[in-house]
């Protein structure tokens, strides 16, 4: 079977500094890939290289066989990509509810005549709407924040809400950066559990960055290594946990 | 605005019995009327752009310029009827929209005031150089054809659209562009789609004001259409409150008023010669008390807190 996603040879430069040089990954259906690595070694830049937000230097990413490279990211999300963010960027004058709504928007049939007609059709889409937004609010247990400011929410539900929001433009492969940031670790427990429930419920392929390796190490079938934008190491975990070059990238010699 | 339907069969209602009591009206009164109603007209579509969908423009009066001149030229010299005046004079605004909004939207914040500023700008010499709509020397209108009906209608028109347009999930996208452009992008927006939208729907309903205020005035000239007509504009979307639609109803009326309520206070007898020498240069004491407002209610005068403004938030909200 064809990978979901292909990532080949792709670097990234800024100036003299080579963000990801020739970077190989793929991602088959219906897999949680791990993607680790040192503080700056370039994994918040793959996720922007896939997303479309940088375009790489060289190399070719393709989604599905689709070319993903010079596309716009609203583009590369109605393919099925979507996202979170490690410094968290949800819409802050919007509610819990109105921030999953507007991820919706992408699959909307009408436009903009109907939200000014009000006819039945665009009722029952809202409708339809707001049925898809309870239902992954509730899995998150968000549901009873509904009508919330979203910024009034603590740090951990922000992060949550941000993945129900990615979760709302329907996608085949999501992208986790650093979800379980801030949070305890009986939170992190949970957020593993329902990473690993949404992502058999709706055949996801994820894409995770994490910190915590024990996250990493429990849910991961395969992880990628990092280090100053190279790749170092592939494989699962234990075999990842027993790599000399990965212990000497987070450790020294 | 739960029944948006009935909310706009109430005001055509409102406004067509405001319309039969229209001849009773004291002249200068029916003036600061009619002026109410043309900036609400204003202020409520810069709104969709400066307010809801973040993008700041300094250019409405260009679009008021373009919608005024458009629709004149329609009844005077093709000899067309007033409500087509109107509907031509926001299409040409809104084109006009389009043409500027198109390749400046990339830009952002300040650049992109400069830009629409300049556009505002060139409208503005463009028809003081057109003849055939008299140029420097203004264009007379011999017809008045606008009315306090007229003016409300589409004073309602413009909150309806533009109300109803956010309040769905559609519309949330606006919003969405304001708050975090690279989330919305990610989230599947297209923010160039939803800014132009939004630019070409503020000038449609600018060129409509603008159509209104040429057939109520009778007279325009390019100088009424200037830079400081924008920033009065602007003036009530920021007095108001960035993406609050009564709010800014409420700034429109208030600062249409103001002025006009200086001018009375001024010739009040019963007041120290001194107040009302200060009060006599109005001008200076409007200025002095928007700094004051601005200092206090740095969110616009109507926004979040009050008992008043949440109400009338929870009767405009879907």
């Amino acid at each position: 079977m064809k990978p979901l996603l292909e990532v080949e040879r792709c670097t990234v430069q800024f100036g003299g500094l080579k963000a990801v040089s020739e970077l190989n990954l793929s991602i088959r259906q219906g897999e949680i890939v791990g993607l680790i690595g040192p503080n700056g070694a370039g994994k918040t830049t793959v996720f922007n290289l896939i997303t479309g937000v940088y375009q790489p230097t060289e190399g070719d990413i393709r989604f599905e066989g689709h070319p993903v490279v010079g596309r716009r990211p609203y583009q590369i999300t109605a393919r099925g990509i979507a996202r979170t963010f490690q410094n968290i960027r949800l819409f802050g004058s919007l509610t819990v509810f109105d921030n999953v709504r507007t991820a919706c928007n992408m699959h909307l049939r009408h436009g903009i005549s109907h939200a000014l007609w009000r006819g039945s059709a665009f009722a029952r889409e809202e409708q339809e709407v707001e049925e898809r937004a309870e239902e992954l609010l509730a899995i998150f247990h968000l549901d009873h924040l509904r009508d919330v400011e979203c910024t009034s929410l603590p740090y951990g539900d922000q992060r949550r809400l941000e993945i129900v929001r990615a979760l709302a433009t329907q996608p085949k492969l999501l992208l986790l950066d650093e979800p379980a940031a801030g949070m305890n670790p009986t939170e992190k427990v949970e957020l593993m559990r329902l990473i690993q429930f949404t992502q058999e419920k709706f055949k996801l392929a994820v894409l995770l960055v994490e910190h915590d390796m024990r996250v990493v190490m429990s849910i991961c079938e395969r992880i990628v290594v990092l280090d100053y934008g190279v790749k170092i190491a592939e494989g699962t975990p234990e075999e990842i946990r027993n790599d000399r070059r990965v212990i000497e990238a987070y450790l020294g010699e | 605005m739960n029944r948006p339907k009935t909310f706009l069969a109430f005001f055509t209602l409102l406004a067509g019995v405001c319309a039969c009591f229209q001849g009773a009206i004291n002249p200068y009164y029916f003036d600061i009327l009619m002026m109410i109603g043309i900036n609400i007209v204003l202020g409520v579509s810069l709104n969709l752009v400066n307010g809801y969908t973040g993008q700041f423009s300094l250019g409405h009066a260009g679009f008021m310029a373009v919608g005024a001149y458009v629709s004149a030229a329609v009844t005077v010299l093709l000899g067309w009827g007033f409500v087509a005046a109107l509907v031509l004079g926001g299409l040409g605004a809104a084109l006009a929209g389009l043409a500027v909004g198109v390749p400046s939207l990339r830009l952002k914040g300040d650049y992109l005031a400069i830009v629409t500023l300049g556009f505002g700008e060139i409208i503005r010499v463009v028809l003081q150089n057109t003849e055939a709509v008299g140029g420097s020397r203004g264009f007379s209108i011999p017809i008045r054809a606008t009315g306090l009906f007229g003016t409300y209608m589409a004073a309602a028109l413009t909150v309806y659209v533009v109300v109803l347009l956010v309040h769905s999930t559609y519309g949330r996208g606006f919003l969405a562009v304001r708050d975090d452009e690279i989330a919305a992008e990610a989230m599947g927006i297209n923010t160039t789609k939803y800014k132009v939208i939004a630019f070409v729907v503020a000038a449609f309903f600018a060129g409509v004001a603008g159509g209104l205020y040429a057939h109520f005035k009778q007279f325009i000239h390019p100088e009424g259409f200037g830079f400081l007509r924008s920033v009065d504009i602007v003036v009530i979307v920021i007095l108001g409150g960035m993406g609050n639609t009564p709010g800014v109803i409420l700034a429109a009326i208030l600062l249409t008023i103001l002025p006009e309520g200086l001018r009375a206070l001024a010739g009040w007898e019963v007041l120290p010669a001194g107040v009302r020498g200060l009060i006599q240069n109005r001008m200076i004491l409007y200025s002095l008390l928007l700094i004051g407002l601005m200092l206090t209610r740095p969110q616009g005068l109507f926004a979040g807190g009050g008992k008043f403004a949440r109400w009338l938030k929870r009767r405009v909200s879907a």
